[in-house]
């Protein structure tokens, strides 16, 4: 278990950063928390000349909870999300999805940019963040550009960010006062990836709805949404599982993953109604 | 791959050394520094054997990269004893409560429980549970560590009330 060697880098600011990503062009890689690429390096999945470790970098830090927006830089800790006060009171589905997400080491150490930047299926953030209907802000050569999260996924362990950009900040507009929110994840035991898992908010006659694990991108469902803004559980259910693709692994079965994503759906439907109002 | 120069300060103590920016922490503790209190039980970042404290987070030393944490404060269960070398209070009460058996979990266990305790003196048995999740044991069933750091929560807080 012992990865391939490389060159260490541990840049003070993101211009040094991406230029360091520039010299080396794909034989560079960042590093956040590491807890999803050294178990990759670990496996020899991953092996990169130069590693950036882009820990001493002050500008990816800091949760800011504005009226309307709150922003995470892209360093900011699962650990983080959860003790932080002001952002619990504003995004209350935040919180209780990073709470199930691995287990208190490991929520430590990984980050909310690494989450979401990662592109693997099992990750809980980018669904989360499509439902909220997030952006991520992406810093490269040629500037800074945003990516909507709902845009930002194309396959498994592909994004919308060139090799050259570093994922930098992620903007998410506060939901109005009145929406329920609720994160509902099915796992083998603490510290698994979701066999299914769903983020919905709902109230003020709108809803978002997202599902994760369940194909190779984080599935949003503009239908599953607007059935349940409309107050059709029923319809917003269907439409969802119309649109998940889910395949047959050792968390079971495809028809097993269709029955856990449905039951999943509804009592986060539930539990986000019962919230909202 | 050329080597680097590594300084960490652990269990309070300025350690130097050479090192692979690739040598994971948990190699550099029991090979460099033989510091062998945290163990190797699955070193695919499951088991939390390897825990350490790293600046005031509980991390697994088999998932972080030496490079990673140079210039850091780290604590081994080694540095958990009392000054004089006697059991501190989370060893003491492990012992006295049965929350070990084969002990292979114990280092792990116990480094994780101290952060735990550090950020919430008085927890629940739900809340040691919740925070205990990242360390598997294999032995006892758990009930015993629960109890363990639910006596040393008491202890400390009556120490702490008693310096007052
Ligand atoms: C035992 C265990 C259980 C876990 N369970 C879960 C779980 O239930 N749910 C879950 O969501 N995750 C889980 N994880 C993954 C964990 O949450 C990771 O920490 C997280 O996915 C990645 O964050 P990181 O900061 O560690 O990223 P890293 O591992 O450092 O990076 C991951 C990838 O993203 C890239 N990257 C990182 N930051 C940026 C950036 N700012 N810009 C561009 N690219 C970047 C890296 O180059 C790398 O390719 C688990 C991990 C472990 C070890
Ligand atoms: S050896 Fe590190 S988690 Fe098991
Ligand atoms: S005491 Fe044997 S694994 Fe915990």
């Amino acid at each position: 278990m012992i990865p391939a060697g490389f060159e260490y880098h541990r840049p003070g600011d993101i211009a040094s950063a991406i230029g360091i990503l520039q010299e080396y062009g794909d034989e560079a890689r960042v590093i956040a928390g590491g807890h999803s690429l050294i178990p990759m390096m670990k496996l020899r999945m991953a092996e990169m000349g130069h590693l950036v470790d882009l820990q001493a970098i002050e500008e990816l830090k800091g949760i800011e909870v504005g009226p309307d927006t709150v922003t995470l830089g892209a360093m900011v800790t699962q650990h983080e999300l959860i003790t932080h006060s002001g952002l619990a009171e504003a995004i209350p589905l935040i919180r209780e999805a990073a709470l199930q997400i691995a287990d208190p080491q490991v929520r430590y150490m990984g980050t909310v940019g690494g989450n979401v930047a990662n592109g693997d299926p099992g990750n809980d953030m980018p669904g989360l963040m499509q439902c909220l209907n997030a952006s991520f802000e992406l810093s490269g050569p040629d500037g800074n550009r945003t990516v909507a999260a709902r845009d930002f996924y194309e396959a498994a362990y592909f994004t919308a960010r060139e090799d050259e950009e570093i994922l930098i900040r992620i903007s998410i507009p506060v939901p109005g006062a009145g929406v329920g929110q609720a994160y509902q994840k099915q796992k083998r035991k603490i510290g698994d990836y979701a066999t299914a898992a769903a983020a919905v908010m709902v109230g003020n006659g709108q809803a978002s709805v997202a599902m994760t694990n369940l194909a190779d991108t984080p599935i949003w469902s503009d239908e599953a949404s607007t059935a349940l803004a409309g107050g059709d559980v029923e319809g917003c259910v269907a439409a969802m599982l119309d649109a998940i693709d889910p395949v047959a692994d050792n968390r079971g079965p495809v028809e097993f993953k269709k029955h856990v994503a449905a039951v999943v759906l509804r009592r986060a439907i539930d539990r986000a109604q019962s919230r909202a109002g | 791959m050329s080597k680097m120069h590594v300084k960490l300060t652990v269990n309070g103590k300025q350690v130097d050394g050479l090192a692979e920016p690739r040598t994971l922490l948990i190699h550099f503790l029991r090979e460099d520094l033989k510091i062998t209190g945290p163990h190797i039980g699955c070193e695919t970042s499951h088991c939390g054997a390897c825990t350490v404290d790293i600046d005031g987070k509980s991390v697994k030393s088999c998932t972080a990269f030496v490079a990673q944490v140079n210039g850091a404060e780290i604590t081994t269960v080694e540095g958990l004893t009392n000054d004089d070398g006697s059991l501190g209070v989370l060893q003491e009460m492990f012992r006295e409560h049965h929350g070990l058996q084969c002990g292979f979990c114990t280092p792990g266990m116990i480094t994780r429980a101290h952060r735990l305790l550090q950020e919430n003196p008085n927890p629940t048995e739900e809340e040691i549970r919740f925070g205990m999740a990242g360390n598997l044991c294999r032995c006892t069933g758990y009930q015993n560590i629960v109890k363990a750091i639910s006596a040393s929560a008491d202890l400390l807080n009556a120490q702490k009330e008693a310096a007052e």
